[in-house]
């Protein structure tokens, strides 16, 4: 009996490896800068470049980081419910512009709105690259000491926001007042 | 006309084969072979099976001009890849270090071995013993001896 239940039962493990290897998105690859320190950068501001902008300023705060491009196809998407999260007040939304001429991206935000408190302008990708960002749209959540709390690779889609960013947020901000 | 394909077939592999080559865009040689040999060590993240070497992808190029320049700055492979795997993650790493999360990517193959080998072993000397030939028990000598005296043969004369 065991014979013939054997194959069978390692058969049905390897289903369930197969299956989970489905699901997974090999495009998320696990970012090592949770809990560490935000990257520190001064950059130029998208709108009025003569004024810079830089993670320092944010001290104190939560704030949410959200990496976009003109060129990003899926940024286009993520967009709107941008507005819609920016529309609420839950969490401050800074743009890092990705690797964008200045024209092309003061368009986009013409075009389709500007969810974002400031965007600053990373032409060359080296603030990115500190970022370990390697697609955009990429999105981090700042806590008040400057630490990276959360990571959304991809869209920050309604579930995403609702489900983990908010809570997190509402949970910093306690501690926050608390302290 | 079979000529012409075929001439086509050829330009259309040159042409094919220069799209593919990432142009390193330095003048120091030295530089760029130490980046190409970092550059086949690391994974492209946006396209993940090519490295960063091979890549054309825009990150793949900015991660190059990085590695250009920390090179320049006379910075060694490991701090190199010290500096990357701080922002990316041992992802970028084709060869993963031997860390407790990856004892199983690095020995499993092994375990697997292992395991096939004690399986075989087992099977083979299983089939051994049951093929050798037992000495007969004093009871199963006694029958034996039995039959062979009583054999057909002898009870007809």
């Amino acid at each position: 009996m065991i014979k013939y239940l054997l194959p069978l039962g390692i058969f049905l493990v390897l289903v369930v490896f197969l299956a989970i290897g489905l699901k997974r998105d090999p495009h998320e690859v696990p970012s090592p800068l949770i809990d560490k320190a935000a990257p520190t950068f001064r950059l130029p501001q998208l709108k009025d470049p003569s004024k810079t902008f830089s993670a320092e300023d944010m001290r104190g705060k939560v704030w949410v980081l959200n990496v976009w491009a003109s060129w990003c196809i899926t940024c286009r998407d993520e967009h709107p419910l941008l507005i819609e999260y920016a529309k609420t007040r839950a969490v401050p939304i800074y743009g890092l512009n990705w690797k964008d001429p200045r024209e092309d991206a003061l368009a986009w935000l013409d075009d389709l709105g500007d969810p974002y408190v400031l965007s600053v302008s990373d032409l060359d990708g080296r603030i990115a690259i500190d970022y370990g960002v390697y697609g955009a749209p990429e999105t981090y959540l700042i806590d008040q000491n400057g630490t990276i709390r959360f990571k959304q690779i991809g869209p920050v889609t309604p579930d995403v926001w609702s489900n983990k960013i908010l809570p997190l947020v509402q949970e910093l901000n306690r501690q926050g007042t608390s302290r | 006309m079979s000529r012409f394909i075929f001439l086509s077939f050829l330009l259309l592999c040159a042409i094919t084969s220069v799209a593919k080559e990432a142009q390193p865009t330095g003048d120091d040689p030295a530089v760029e072979a130490r980046l190409t040999k970092l550059g086949q060590e690391l994974r492209c993240l946006v396209c993940q099976n090519e490295t960063l070497a091979d890549s054309r992808a825009d990150l793949a190029e900015d991660l190059r001009r990085e590695i250009r320049e920390q090179i320049k700055a006379g910075k060694s492979d490991k701090e190199i890849i010290e500096f990357l795997t701080a922002r990316y993650g041992q992802f970028i790493l084709y060869r993963p270090r031997v860390t407790p999360t990856t004892y199983l990517l690095w020995f499993g193959p092994f375990v697997l071995l292992l395991g096939g080998l004690w399986i075989l072993f087992n099977y083979i000397k299983q089939r051994r013993d049951s093929l050798t030939e037992k000495p007969l028990s004093a009871d199963e000598r006694r029958r034996a001896e039995e039959l062979l005296a009583s054999t057909p043969g002898k009870e007809r004369t």
